[in-house]
C-alpha cells in the first residue's frame, strides 16, 4: 500500500466516545488537561460531547459528570490550535443544543444517524451550514447496508449542506476491502469539494489497517481517539495509527511523541478496565453490534445472570440501531423470565 | 335518538384513513366527509369507495356544509402549518377540533390522563401530542398519581415504514412536544423523549420505554398497580397496547417496557405508533359525544342560517 504523500486530518474521540468507556463520568478537569495536552501535540480537531452526542444526558445512556455546556465551556477557551467539535444525534439532541454549541465556539458539528435515515438531519444540516459550521453528516452502522445506500444517503446530506461525509463503523464490523469499496465509492461518486471521513472501532482489531484502506480510498478525515478510549473495544488508537502513518510517509501533523505521551501519562491511567478486544468487545464487532452496547450489556448480565455475549448476539439477529440501548435490560429481562431466572 | 356526533376528517393520507375505517365502527361517531386538496387523490377516492361524501377544496369547500350536515366534530391529520386556519375556520361554526398534527395550539389530550377534564370543560380544541407521547404519557401518569415523579423520560423506537416525511423534516418538534406532554400531562417535574427509527424487515413493532425518577423510594406495590391498571385503561381504545417488562425498580428509578401493535386497519401491525394516534384521536371524540349525549356538556348551540 502507498501513501507515501497523503495528508490526512485526525480527529481524536477520546474525550467524546470515551465518555462511554467512562460512563460519561470524564472530569472537567480530565477534560482539559487531555484536551490542553492534545492541543499542544498538534492534534487539529478533538471532539467533546456526551458519548450519544449533545443532549445525551438521560436514564437511557447515562448521566454526565458534567453538562455539555460546562465541559465545551471549560475546554474551548484553553485551545490554541486545536478546533473542538461536537456529535448530534437528531432524536436525541435538537438545534437548541447545536445553537447552544455554536454559541460557546464548537466549529464543527458531526450530525449523525442512522446510515438508511439521513432524511432526519435535514434541519440540522442546514441550520449548522446556515451558522458558517464546518459540517459533517455521519453516517452510523454503515456495515448493516451496500455501498450504493451509502452514496444514496451521503447524498441526502450533502444536499442539505454538509461539507463532510462520515463512513461510520460504529459496530467495528468492517474489514479492509469493506472499507475501500464504501470509502472509494463515496470518493468517485460526490463531489471533490465535499471531504469524506471514516470512524472505526477496533473491535476486530481493524482500527487501524481499516484506517489505512479508507486513506488510500480518499478519505481525509480519519477518527480515532490516543489510548483508543472508546465504545467497545475503542477506536482506532490515535498514537499507533500516527506512528504507522509516519512510517508510511502520509502527513498528519501531530507530534507522535507527544501523542504516545498523552496516552500512556493522562488517558490510560484514567481507564476504568482495560479498553480492549475482550470477549464480549469482540462479540460487538463479530455480530455488528452498536459498540456502546458493551457496558449495558455487561451490566445486564451482572443483574439478570444472562451472558453478554448471548444479549449482544441476539440484539444482533434484530437489527438493533445505535441508540437503542433501552432495548439491552428490556431483553434481558425477557431471556432471564425465558430461562426461569426471575 | 341521534346520539352519534356527525364529523369531517380533515387530510385523506395514511392517518385520515385509518381514522376513517375505525370510526366507521363507532357507536359514537359517524364520519360524513373526508377533505383533501387533490381530487384526484387515492386518499380521497378510498373514502368515496368506503361511502362517505368528499370534497377536494381543503377546509373552505366544507364550511357551507357544516350546519346543514350538523357537523360536530372535525380531526385534522395535515400538517401543523394549515392546522391553526383550519382550527379557526371550524371553531367559528362550533365545530370541535380533534388535532393530529404537532401544532398544538390547544392543550394536549391523552385519553386516560386528562380527556374526561377536557371533555367536561368542552375544550374545543384538543392536540394529541405525539405517537410516542400517546404511548408512554398513560405510565408517567400511572407513576406520577402514586408519588411525585422529579423525571421522567420516554424512549420510542418506531420502524423506519411507520415515520412519514413530516415527523422526518421536523423531528425536533417530536422530542420537544412529548418532552413538554411528560411534564404537563405526564406530571413529571422535567420530561425527556427520544426517538429512535429502526429499519429492520420485517419492521419491528413500536417500542416504548418510560423511565420514571421518583422523590424519595418507590412506593413499589402501589406503583405496580397503578401501572397495570392504567396499561387496561389504554387498551379499551389500543388492545395491541402492551406491558412486555417492567415496572422495574432500582433505586429511585421505575421502569417500564411497553409494546404497541396497532388493529392493522389501514396501517400495517407494526405501525402501532400511528395506530395509537389514531385511536386516541377517536377515543377523544366519543367521549366529547357520550358527554354530550347524558347530557353532562351542552355543544355549542348553532341555528340554521337563513340561505338564500
Amino acid at each position: 500500500m502507498n501513501l507515501q504523500g497523503k495528508k490526512v486530518r485526525l480527529h481524536d474521540m477520546s474525550l467524546r466516545d470515551g465518555m462511554h468507556a467512562k460512563r460519561h463520568q470524564i472530569s472537567v478537569d480530565e477534560m482539559v488537561s487531555i484536551a490542553t495536552a492534545m492541543d499542544e501535540a498538534g492534534m487539529p480537531l478533538i471532539e467533546v460531547t456526551h458519548g450519544d452526542g449533545l443532549g445525551g444526558a438521560s436514564v437511557n445512556y447515562g448521566f454526565p459528570a458534567h453538562t455539555d455546556e460546562e465541559y465545551l465551556g471549560a475546554v474551548i477557551p484553553k485551545m490554541k490550535q486545536a478546533k473542538v467539535s461536537a456529535l448530534l444525534l437528531p432524536g436525541i439532541g435538537t438545534v437548541d443544543h447545536l445553537k447552544m454549541a455554536k454559541e460557546l465556539g464548537v466549529s464543527t458539528i458531526r450530525v449523525a444517524t442512522h446510515c438508511t435515515e439521513a432524511d432526519v438531519s435535514q434541519q440540522h444540516i442546514t441550520m449548522a451550514r446556515e451558522m458558517n459550521m464546518d459540517t459533517v453528516g455521519f453516517l452510523m452502522m454503515a456495515h448493516m447496508v451496500p455501498a450504493a445506500k451509502i452514496l444514496e444517503q451521503a447524498r441526502l446530506m450533502v444536499g442539505y449542506g454538509a461539507n463532510c461525509i462520515y463512513c461510520t463503523d460504529s459496530a467495528g464490523y468492517m474489514l479492509p476491502d469493506e472499507v475501500t469499496e464504501k470509502i472509494g465509492l463515496l470518493r468517485n461518486e460526490l463531489p471533490d469539494t465535499i471531504e469524506i471521513g471514516f470512524h472505526g472501532h477496533h473491535n476486530m482489531a481493524m482500527g487501524v489497517a481499516n484506517s489505512l484502506a479508507a486513506i488510500e480510498a480518499g478519505a481525509a478525515r480519519i477518527d480515532g481517539s490516543v489510548a483508543g478510549l472508546g465504545a467497545g473495544a475503542g477506536n482506532t488508537p490515535l498514537e499507533v495509527l500516527c506512528a504507522v502513518l509516519d512510517r508510511m510517509g502520509c502527513a498528519t501533523g501531530i507530534d507522535l511523541y507527544k501523542t504516545m505521551d498523552v496516552a500512556e501519562d493522562l488517558i490510560v491511567p484514567l481507564m476504568d478496565q482495560p479498553i480492549r478486544v475482550d470477549r464480549d468487545a469482540l462479540t460487538l464487532g463479530y455480530a455488528g453490534v452498536y459498540s456502546s452496547f458493551l457496558l449495558f450489556a455487561q451490566r445486564a448480565e451482572k443483574k439478570y445472570g444472562i451472558s453478554a455475549r448471548d444479549i449482544l448476539v441476539e440484539l444482533g439477529r434484530r437489527g438493533t440501531v445505535g441508540g437503542q440501548e433501552d432495548m439491552i435490560e428490556d431483553l434481558a429481562l425477557t431471556m432471564a423470565k425465558q430461562k426461569g431466572l426471575i | 335518538m341521534a346520539k352519534k356526533l356527525k364529523a369531517v376528517i380533515i387530510g385523506p393520507g395514511n392517518i385520515g384513513t385509518d381514522l376513517l375505517m375505525k370510526m366507521k365502527r363507532s357507536e359514537w361517531i359517524e364520519p360524513v366527509w373526508m377533505v383533501g386538496i387533490d381530487p384526484e387523490s387515492e386518499g380521497l377516492k378510498r373514502a368515496r369507495e368506503m361511502g362517505i361524501k368528499t370534497c377536494a377544496e381543503g377546509v373552505d369547500g366544507i364550511l357551507k356544509h357544516v350546519v346543514e350536515d350538523d357537523i360536530r366534530i372535525a380531526f385534522d391529520a395535515t400538517s401543523a402549518y394549515v392546522h391553526a386556519e383550519n382550527s379557526r375556520k371550524l371553531n367559528e361554526l362550533g365545530v370541535i377540533m380533534i388535532d393530529l398534527t404537532p401544532a398544538a395550539i390547544g392543550p394536549y389530550c391523552v385519553p386516560p390522563v386528562n380527556l374526561a377534564a377536557h371533555a367536561q370543560n368542552l375544550e374545543m380544541n384538543v392536540n394529541m401530542v405525539t405517537c410516542g407521547g400517546q404511548a408512554t404519557i398513560p405510565m408517567v401518569a400511572a407513576v406520577s398519581r402514586v408519588q411525585p415523579v422529579e423525571y421522567g423520560e420516554i424512549i420510542a423506537t418506531v420502524s423506519s415504514r411507520s415515520v412519514g416525511p413530516g415527523t422526518r423534516q421536523n423531528i425536533d418538534e417530536f422530542t420537544r412536544t412529548t418532552a413538554g406532554a411528560v411534564e404537563k400531562v405526564g406530571g413529571a417535574k422535567k420530561g425527556k423523549a427520544i426517538i429512535i427509527i429502526n429499519p429492520a424487515e420485517p419492521p419491528l413493532i413500536m417500542r416504548d420505554t418510560v423511565h420514571c425518577l421518583t422523590e424519595g423510594e418507590p412506593n413499589q406495590d402501589a406503583i405496580t398497580e397503578s401501572v397495570h391498571q392504567m396499561v387496561k385503561e389504554v387498551q379499551k381504545y389500543v388492545p395491541g397496547y402492551r406491558l412486555v417488562n417492567g415496572p422495574v425498580f432500582d433505586g429511585n428509578r421505575v421502569s417500564c417496557f411497553m409494546e404497541v401493535e396497532g388493529l392493522g386497519d389501514f396501517l400495517p401491525k407494526y405501525a402501532g405508533n400511528l395506530d395509537i394516534m389514531t385511536a386516541a384521536g377517536l377515543r377523544t371524540a366519543e367521549m366529547f359525544a357520550e358527554e354530550a349525549a347524558n347530557g353532562t356538556i351542552d355543544l355549542p348551540e348553532r341555528s340554521l342560517p337563513a340561505r338564500g
